[in-house]
C-alpha cells in the first residue's frame, strides 16, 4: 500500500492535494484496498457545498457501501465523471486517475487538522497492529 | 415456506432467555388505553351466531351492481388460475422473504414481474413493486428531487386527486413546491406547463389516460422538460399499454402506476400494487427492492437482491426510501395474470376495452340530454355531461342495478353534472344497451 508524499490525509482515509485556493480530493490506497473491488461511486455534485469531516460521497464495493467525508470545507467545482463508468480507476490509481472532486477551499486554516504523509503512514501502521 | 408452529416448551425457553414472564408481557409497553379491548361484538355469543351476524352485515354491501365505475381502479376479469397459483402456501406472503436468496422461486417470480413491468412501460429497470399507485408516484417525485437537486414539481391536474393528495401529504415537511396546471378540453395544457417550467423544476408529472379518460402523447412535453434539465414522470394505466404508446416511447424518465387491474380484485383501499420503472441512468435512485439474475460458482443461473446499497439497512438515513419490502403477493398476481394473457392476449384485452368503450360512447350519445365529451381520444373511460347533478343520477342508477360511474364534481369544482364512465372487457353489449336505457329513464323523472 502506498502513501503519496505530497498529499494531506484524514483519519477516515481521504486525501487532499492543495493547489492555491483549490484542493483535489480522493480516497487513499489503504482505503481502496480495504474496500475491495469498487463497483459504483456516488460523486460529489458540482455546485454542492461540503464541510470538513462531513459526508460528500458514497463508494459501493463488493464488500460494503461506505461514506466518504470531505477533507476540507468548500464548494465542489468539478467531479471526476470518468469514475461513473470506470469506478475501478480508484482501485488502480487512488491518488491520480481515481481522484473524486475538486473543491474551492473555504478556509485554508482547516488544513492544520489534516495529517502529512509521514503522520498518515504512522497512523495506518497503528491501525494494522 | 411452510408454517411451523412453536411448541409450548420452545416459547417458554425463548421467554426465559429474554427474561420475560409471558407473551402478553411483550406488549406491556403499549399503554392499556391504546390496546384493543374488544371487536365491538356482543359478548357471550357463539361462533355460529357471530358468523350469522357478520353475514347479515355483509348483505348491506351492494355486490351485484353492473360496474361502470373506474377512476383509477377497474373491474377486470380475473382468471381462476390467478387465485389457484397465488394462494399456494410456498408463495403466500405479502413480503419479500427475509432470507431472500433461500427463496429462489420467489425471487424468480419477482424478477419476471419486473421484466413484465419493463416491457409494458418500455423502460429499463423496475423494482420489486411498491404499495400502490399513489406511493409509487410519490417515490418517483422524490427520485426526481434527488436526481436534479431541485425542489419544484409541476403536476398536471389530470393526475388523479387521490395521487395528488398523497404527494402533498407525504411531502408536507419537505419544503417541496408544487404547481398545478389546468386541463383544457380534456388534455394537459402545454402553454401552462411551459410557463412554469424553469431551472428550479425537478419534474413534470402527467397521467395517461388522465382522470377524465383522455389519452395523450406527451412526447412534446417530455422534450421541453428535458431541455430545462428536469425529469418527466408519467402515471399510467397498465391495461392501456396493450394499445397505447408506452412511457418509454415518449421518452419519459419514470413511469408509475396502479397495478390493481392486473389480476387483483377491487376492494376498499387494497391491498393494491404500485409499480415503478425507470431509465437505466436513474436506477441508483430507484427505491425499494430489486431482484437481479446472476450465475453461481458452477455457472448455474440464480436470483439475488441487487443494488442493495440504495436501501435502508445499508445506507441508513441516506437510503433512497424507507421502503425495504414490496407488495410481493400482489406483484405475483400481476405476473400470473399477464403470463396467462401473453403478449397477444394482452393486446387483445386492451383492444376489447377500447372497442367496448367506443360502443358505449355511441350508445350513450343517443340518450336524450346526455352529451359525450369528444374533445380528446379515450381508452376505456370517458366523460359524459348530464342534464342534472351526477351524484343524484348515481343514486337513481343504483336502484336500477348499475354502478354508473364516478361523479367528477367530487374531485373537480364546477363539474357537478359530469360523470366519468368506465367500460372494461367484462361489460357485454346487452349491459351497455341496458345501461343507456336505464340512464334515459333515470334522467326523465
Amino acid at each position: 500500500m502506498t502513501v503519496a508524499d505530497n498529499l494531506l490525509y484524514t483519519k477516515d482515509h481521504e486525501w487532499a492535494k492543495i493547489d492555491g485556493d483549490k484542493a483535489t480530493m480522493g480516497i487513499t490506497d489503504f482505503a481502496q484496498h480495504s474496500l475491495g473491488d469498487i463497483t459504483f461511486i456516488d460523486l460529489p455534485k458540482p455546485g454542492a457545498k461540503v464541510k470538513q469531516s462531513e459526508w460528500c460521497a458514497t463508494v459501493e464495493s463488493v464488500k460494503a457501501a461506505s461514506d466518504i467525508y470531505a477533507p476540507l470545507s468548500g464548494e465542489v467545482l468539478k467531479a471526476n465523471t470518468q469514475l461513473t463508468d470506470h469506478p475501478e480507476l480508484v482501485n488502480k490509481s487512488a491518488y491520480e486517475a481515481g481522484w473524486f472532486a475538486v473543491i474551492k477551499i473555504a478556509d485554508l486554516g482547516e488544513k492544520n487538522k489534516l495529517m502529512n504523509s509521514t503522520q498518515y503512514k504512522e497512523y495506518i501502521q497503528g491501525l494494522s497492529k | 415456506m411452510n408454517y411451523i408452529p412453536h411448541t409450548e416448551s420452545e416459547i417458554k425457553e425463548m421467554l426465559k432467555v429474554i427474561g420475560v414472564a409471558s407473551v402478553e408481557d411483550l406488549f406491556k409497553h403499549i399503554p392499556g388505553e391504546l390496546r384493543p379491548k374488544s371487536f365491538n361484538i356482543p359478548e357471550g355469543k357463539s361462533e355460529f351466531e357471530v358468523v350469522e351476524y357478520l353475514k347479515l352485515l355483509s348483505r348491506k354491501n351492494a355486490t351485484s351492481l353492473v360496474d361502470f365505475v373506474g377512476g383509477g381502479f377497474y373491474d377486470h376479469y380475473i382468471p381462476s388460475a390467478v387465485d389457484a397459483l397465488a394462494c399456494r402456501s410456498e408463495f403466500y406472503t405479502a413480503y419479500t422473504p427475509y432470507q431472500p436468496e433461500c427463496s429462489q422461486g420467489w425471487l424468480q417470480a419477482i424478477y419476471e414481474y419486473q421484466t413484465v413491468i419493463c416491457e409494458l412501460t418500455g423502460l429499463d429497470v423496475s423494482n420489486a413493486s411498491l404499495y400502490d399507485g399513489g406511493t409509487a408516484l410519490y417515490e418517483a417525485a422524490m427520485m426526481a428531487v434527488r436526481l436534479t437537486g431541485r425542489k419544484k414539481i409541476i403536476v398536471d391536474s389530470g393526475v388523479s386527486l387521490i395521487y395528488r393528495t398523497m404527494l402533498y401529504s407525504y411531502t408536507s415537511n419537505l419544503s417541496i413546491e408544487f404547481v398545478e396546471t389546468p386541463v383544457v378540453h380534456g388534455q394537459s395544457c402545454r402553454e401552462d406547463i411551459y410557463k412554469h417550467l424553469d431551472d428550479h423544476t425537478a419534474a413534470v408529472i402527467v397521467q395517461n389516460p388522465n382522470f377524465f379518460g383522455a389519452v395523450d402523447d406527451f412526447s412534446d412535453i417530455v422534450e421541453r422538460v428535458h431541455k430545462s434539465g428536469a425529469l418527466a414522470i408519467a402515471s399510467v394505466y397498465p391495461v392501456s399499454l396493450g394499445l397505447l404508446k408506452s412511457p418509454g416511447e415518449m421518452g419519459v424518465d419514470i413511469a408509475t402506476g396502479e397495478g390493481q387491474s392486473l389480476g387483483i380484485p377491487l376492494s376498499f383501499g387494497g391491498p393494491y400494487l404500485g409499480f415503478i420503472a425507470v431509465k437505466k441512468e436513474h436506477m441508483r435512485q430507484l427505491p425499494g427492492r430489486i431482484v437481479g439474475v446472476t450465475v453461481d460458482k458452477d455457472n448455474k443461473r440464480g436470483f439475488v437482491l441487487t443494488l442493495q446499497a440504495r436501501e435502508q439497512h445499508i445506507r441508513r438515513e441516506r437510503a433512497t426510501s424507507n421502503i425495504c419490502s414490496n407488495e410481493a403477493l400482489c406483484a405475483l398476481r400481476a405476473l400470473i395474470y399477464t403470463s396467462l394473457l401473453g403478449k397477444s392476449g394482452f393486446q387483445e384485452l386492451a383492444r376489447l376495452n377500447y372497442q367496448k368503450a367506443e360502443f358505449a360512447k355511441t350508445t350513450l350519445d343517443k340518450v336524450s340530454g346526455v352529451k359525450v365529451k369528444r374533445s380528446a381520444p379515450t381508452f376505456n373511460e370517458f366523460t359524459i355531461c348530464l342534464p342534472k347533478n351526477a351524484d343524484e343520477v348515481v343514486y337513481r342508477m343504483i336502484n336500477k342495478g348499475f354502478a354508473c360511474g364516478f361523479p367528477l364534481g367530487r374531485f373537480y369544482k364546477g363539474l357537478d353534472n359530469y360523470l366519468l364512465v368506465a367500460v372494461t372487457e367484462k361489460r357485454t353489449k346487452e349491459e351497455i344497451v341496458q345501461f343507456a336505457n336505464s340512464l334515459e329513464a333515470a334522467l326523465c323523472n
